[in-house]
């Protein structure tokens, strides 16, 4: 009895932080000295349209560094705890006709969109962890309409490894070739045409890192908690 | 001001969703509540027009955190309780 009063409480107590915080917003009619300063570098210097993912990968780079490391962490722990256990085959289900045959038309066109949304992180809405769990999405389908098959484990242990170690040089090349304070500068390459596919310098080879990184992790994160892991 | 009716009516369907998911006795609706909660989620942050935000909450709130949960019932065997 008592745990739900004080629960109530809580929630009635969070309420009313979260109504000040409503009063208090108010859209103002120019932009603040940090988002505009954004909003100017990302058109004048980077020259790419979508400026969420010009602060992503070079203004806030080191913020999308942790992410990275975050998500790999996570899905060390995933691996680590779900052993492989011995299959016993007998309970195993197969998909029906739909599944099967929606499936196999359906994955390939997923994560084709996912492939994507990472190559064009710069032109439009999306980016590298958006077309990488699109890229896993693909693979549950995969996963749930053929139970028999079994995931690559050693090609996606190699691509993520990859993916992050590149991330990382790519990082550290900004800080060889322009000098201090140039951390993840996409400046290393050329900066290209306004809303081409090659603009933006080193972006999109950034992006496409981090979303084939992104999409082999989450991919070998459904494969072990699909039968607590297997070998390939 | 349709904006604005839209926005509170989804936010009204979050929260009882959000009371049923509390209430529920199987975990199966509960969880499921959950994927609901994420979708309408995704679709007030598209109306006030953040589309990155959104395709990321879609994809991973409404998707992945559905299926682990749901594996995280099967291999549990259910997980009833009170």
């Amino acid at each position: 009895m008592f745990k739900y009063i004080f629960a109530i409480l809580c929630v009635i107590g969070f309420g009313w932080m979260m109504w000040h915080l409503v009063q208090g917003f108010y859209i103002p009619d120019t932009m603040n000295e940090i988002a505009d300063s954004y909003v100017s570098g990302s058109v004048n210097e980077l020259k790419i349209p979508n400026t969420v993912t010009a602060v992503v990968v070079s203004y806030r780079g080191l913020d999308t560094l942790g992410e990275v490391t975050v998500l790999f962490l996570a899905t060390a722990g995933v691996g680590f705890f779900l052993k492989r256990h011995r299959q016993t085959n007998a309970k195993r289900r197969e998909g029906s006709e739909i599944l099967k045959t929606g499936a196999s038309f359906l994955a390939p066109m997923i994560m084709l969109f996912g492939i994507y949304v990472f190559t064009h992180g710069h032109l439009t809405p999306g980016g590298g962890f958006q077309g990488g769990v699109l890229i896993a999405s693909a693979t549950l389908l995969i996963i749930l309409a053929c139970p028999d098959c079994a995931l690559p484990k050693h090609l996606i242990r190699i691509l993520e490894g990859i993916s992050g170690l590149g991330y990382v040089l790519i990082g550290i090349l900004g800080l060889l070739i322009l000098g201090k304070h140039s951390f993840l500068d996409p400046r290393i390459m050329d900066m290209g045409e306004w809303q081409k596919l090659f603009s933006g310098g080193a972006i999109p080879i950034i992006y496409s890192l981090i979303g084939l990184k992104v999409g082999s992790e989450l991919s070998s994160v459904l494969g072990y908690l699909k039968g607590g892991g297997e070998e390939s | 001001m349709f904006e604005t009716i839209t926005l509170i009516a989804l936010g009204l369907i979050c929260i009882v969703a959000a009371v049923y998911a509390l209430i529920t006795k199987k975990t199966l609706n509960a969880v499921i509540a959950s994927g609901v909660i994420s979708l309408l989620a995704s679709i007030i942050f598209l109306i006030v027009a953040a589309p990155d935000v959104a395709m990321t909450e879609a994809s991973i709130g409404a998707g992945l955190t559905t299926v682990v949960f749901l594996y995280a019932i099967k291999h549990t065997k259910g997980g009833e309780d009170e």
